[in-house]
């Protein structure tokens, strides 16, 4: 890790906080992607198209940065295929029990200073960490 | 009208943060997690800029626009749910290096192990939402 890759991490990094924050006060929601994405599947009167068009807007900037910066585009998969419609369903269903992800406890509620998406985060990085070391340390 | 181009000028910042970053290369997201192996810190950056940026963006459009912004709730219960919830959430994670909007951001881009990954996901909210109850939001 080079000075440029910290500082696209950082400038990333506030791109995503200040693309939350600008979506908190449009619509009023704390708009963590699980629980933006999630709700689509149990559609309330007027509260859809929001989310379609917030996530649209997220898949066209991410697929426009990987066409104009190389560096974007690096991607290596780090599980076997067969792994991953497990680590989806566990994705889907942890984050719709728990009330968030990265961006809703990780982003969003730790930037507000909640208590409960503080603990919700330390507990999914430590499960996160403790799987890595499990599946890519065997023996150890 | 101005409020949806507006969602989707935010999204664009988000998921353009996110590949700029490198969050939606999985090998990064796992490399941040091997805290035991070749340890990749870059995530940790990330974060730091989303939290900071997101505190400080919020205290000024709380005090510019008090009335469109969602009740700030520092206390929410920590509930068994809650730590259930974060547990099965990190595991997914830790398997495949992808979370809700690395993983959305690789579908778009046509990624074979996000094409597997999202109806997965989406089957997973799908059966919670029905079968374990609404989260308190």
């Amino acid at each position: 890790m080079n000075t440029s890759t910290i500082l696209l991490a950082v400038a990333g990094g506030v791109l995503i906080g200040v693309g939350s924050a600008i979506a908190t006060v449009v619509s009023g929601r704390i708009p963590g992607i699980s629980g933006v994405f999630g709700r689509l599947f149990r559609p309330k009167y007027g509260d859809s198209l929001w989310r379609v068009v917030f996530l649209c807007g997220l898949m066209f900037g991410a697929v426009l940065t990987m066409l104009l910066f190389p560096s974007a585009a690096e991607y290596r998969p780090m599980a076997p295929l067969a792994w991953i419609p497990i680590a989806g369903l566990l994705v889907g269903i942890g984050t719709r029990v728990g009330g968030g992800c990265t961006s809703g406890h990780g982003v969003c509620g730790v930037g507000s200073g909640a208590i409960d998406s503080i603990v919700a985060t330390m507990v999914f990085m430590a499960a996160a960490i403790a799987t890595v070391f499990v599946i890519h340390h065997p023996g150890a | 009208m101005r409020k949806l181009i507006l969602l989707f000028v935010a999204g664009g910042m988000f998921g353009s943060g996110l590949a700029m970053s490198g969050m939606t290369n999985p090998a990064r997201v796992i490399g941040f997690l091997d805290v035991f192996g070749a340890w990749d810190p870059t995530l940790a950056f990330v974060m730091g800029g989303a939290v900071g940026s997101y505190a400080i963006a919020m205290a000024v459009f709380r005090r510019r626009w008090p009335a469109s912004c969602p009740a700030q709730d520092r206390k929410g219960p920590i509930s068994k749910r809650l730590v259930l919830g974060a547990v099965l959430f990190g595991i997914g994670w830790g398997i495949a290096g992808f979370c809700p909007g690395p993983a959305l951001a690789d579908f778009a881009a046509l990624r074979i192990e996000a094409l597997w990954f999202v109806p997965a996901m989406a089957i997973g909210m799908i059966l919670s939402q029905r079968f374990l109850g609404a989260d308190r939001d």
